[in-house]
């Protein structure tokens, strides 16, 4: 398969970006976009040209670290998958797919695709943790726990903090992020006797950082890699407000 | 303990929803009132003699209009804050994301266009009654009482030009409640996965109905200005 990549290249977080146009050729379909990336980079290495600077580690859509925003879509047309899970054959003989960094006040590019994405890292280092004391593993079945609350939690707990939510809402809201750190928390009892400090530390956090407010349109869950329903919004709503109005 | 309904973001949101709800009462309430028109013209003028200048009246439309100017302002607000937190750059290629609505993506303009229909829908009527009763006039400029609802209502609707902005007006409140009413719950955090196709649900048939309710008058008053159907 052959492509017309147009690619944002920012030498640095000063410096004004532009697209820059490469030809990709004899591209395999079963390729994946991060290797596709790879080969691309190869080859401006082997012309003398600076290669692509993006963000990748684990590959195989858990550490939240590919973060391209791909012909309009937060990781790419694919539903429900990070970039590094997305394949060439998704993308049609000789299409040209422009790949852009997060748009974000609050996740400033790098480099080329390559953002800070450190704004979630302090909005968890606010209260995105369980303080109290566990002890070593218990017994699995020691802890009464229903199984809808269980899979609630773990449901929120698959957010990988890629930044897609924020990337995606046209109002660079985070509160997905949020709510499914939150909600995760909330549903277990080790994290429900510390659900009203963790909502109001995490939400001031947020709002301090400069993110903008939700109005509910939904683009962050139809964009989320890994489906975060914004149900867990609802519940940040109810935990945050209950919280205030107990103060 | 109320600074977080103004410095924090689910705390605006509340304020905006709070307002919200409260102005979807209203306008369901002020819907039912014009249904009367169609029905009876004694009983409009009555309502509206019910809701001229007495004191209650006056604190109820100083209420509302507290309402309308909260919501109006939290909505540049919380839009200059979005467009802020947003950036400068913005994507090259944008597009539509499965299961969004269009109303969502654009409240504010739907907003402006509402409040643009307000302020003709308040030159037609409120100053041509409460207004004129409050300032101790019996008749407005057009010789009408000012308790004389039904005769405005004729009035205003015989002009065909009017009913087509009213119903632009409307199309534009239809969009902008569609999303609001269920918009409002989910900040309020009274949402969930079962409920959010029972809200959506709720949101559209009260929204159509009042929507319905208002159009039927503006249409209803044009067909009768044209005479067509004297014995209705």
């Amino acid at each position: 398969m052959n492509f017309t990549l147009k690619i944002w290249r920012q030498k640095d977080a000063k410096s004004a970006g532009k697209f820059v146009e490469y030809p990709i050729k004899n591209i395999s379909p079963d390729t994946s976009f991060l290797e596709m990336l790879d080969i691309l980079n190869n080859e401006l290495i082997q012309k003398g040209e600076e290669p692509v600077a993006f963000d990748h580690d684990c590959r195989e859509g858990i550490c939240g670290m590919c973060s391209l925003h791909i012909n309009g879509h937060a990781h790419g047309p694919s539903q429900a998958v990070t970039t590094c899970q997305m394949y060439m054959r998704k993308f049609k003989d000789g299409d040209t797919i422009t790949i852009e960094p997060w748009r974000s006040a609050a996740f400033p590019v790098i480099r080329d695709l390559v953002v800070n994405r450190g704004a979630y890292d302090q909005i968890l280092q606010a209260g995105g943790f369980v303080s109290v004391r566990t002890n070593s593993v218990p017994d699995g079945n020691a802890i009464p726990i229903p199984k809808a609350d269980a899979d609630e939690s773990m449901d929120a707990a698959a957010c990988i903090g890629c930044g897609a939510c924020a990337a995606t809402c046209k109002n660079g809201s985070a509160m997905l992020f949020v709510a499914a750190r939150v909600s995760s928390l909330a549903k277990l009892p080790q994290g429900r006797v510390e659900g009203a400090r963790r909502a109001k530390a995490m939400v001031a956090k947020m709002d301090e950082l400069g993110f903008g407010n939700c109005t509910n349109t939904g683009a962050c869950e139809a964009e989320c890699p890994k489906a975060i329903s914004i149900a867990h919004i609802a519940r940040l709503n109810r935990e945050f407000l209950s919280a205030k109005l107990k103060d | 303990m109320g600074t977080f309904l103004t410095n924090s973001s689910i705390g605006r949101k509340l304020v905006m929803s709070i307002t919200g709800a409260f102005l979807v009462l209203f306008i369901t309430f002020h819907m039912a009132m014009n249904l009367v028109a169609l029905i009876s013209t004694e009983g409009y003028n009555m309502i509206c003699e019910f809701l001229g200048a007495n004191w209650y009246a006056l604190v109820a439309t100083v209420i509302l209009a507290a309402g309308v100017v909260v919501h109006f302002v939290y909505a540049f607000i919380l839009t200059f804050q979005n467009r802020k937190a947003r950036g400068n750059v913005r994507y090259a290629v944008t597009s539509g994301h499965k299961g969004v609505d269009w109303a969502s993506q654009n409240m504010l303009v739907l907003g402006i266009i509402v409040i643009g229909g307000l302020a003709i829908h308040m030159i037609h009527f409120w100053s041509k009654m409460q207004l004129q009763e409050i300032m101790g006039n019996h008749e407005n400029a057009l010789g009408y009482a000012v308790t004389d609802g039904s005769a405005l209502i004729a009035y205003t609707f015989s002009n065909p030009i009017n009913v087509i902005v009213y119903l632009v007006w409307f199309a534009a409140l239809w969009f902008h409640l569609s999303h609001g009413i269920w918009s409002m719950f989910q900040s309020l955090g009274w949402a969930n996965q079962t409920w959010y196709p029972r809200l959506k649900c709720l949101a559209t048939a009260w929204t159509t109905l009042i929507v319905l309710g208002f159009a039927a008058v503006a249409i209803g008053f044009y067909i009768k200005s044209l005479g067509c159907c004297a014995g209705c």
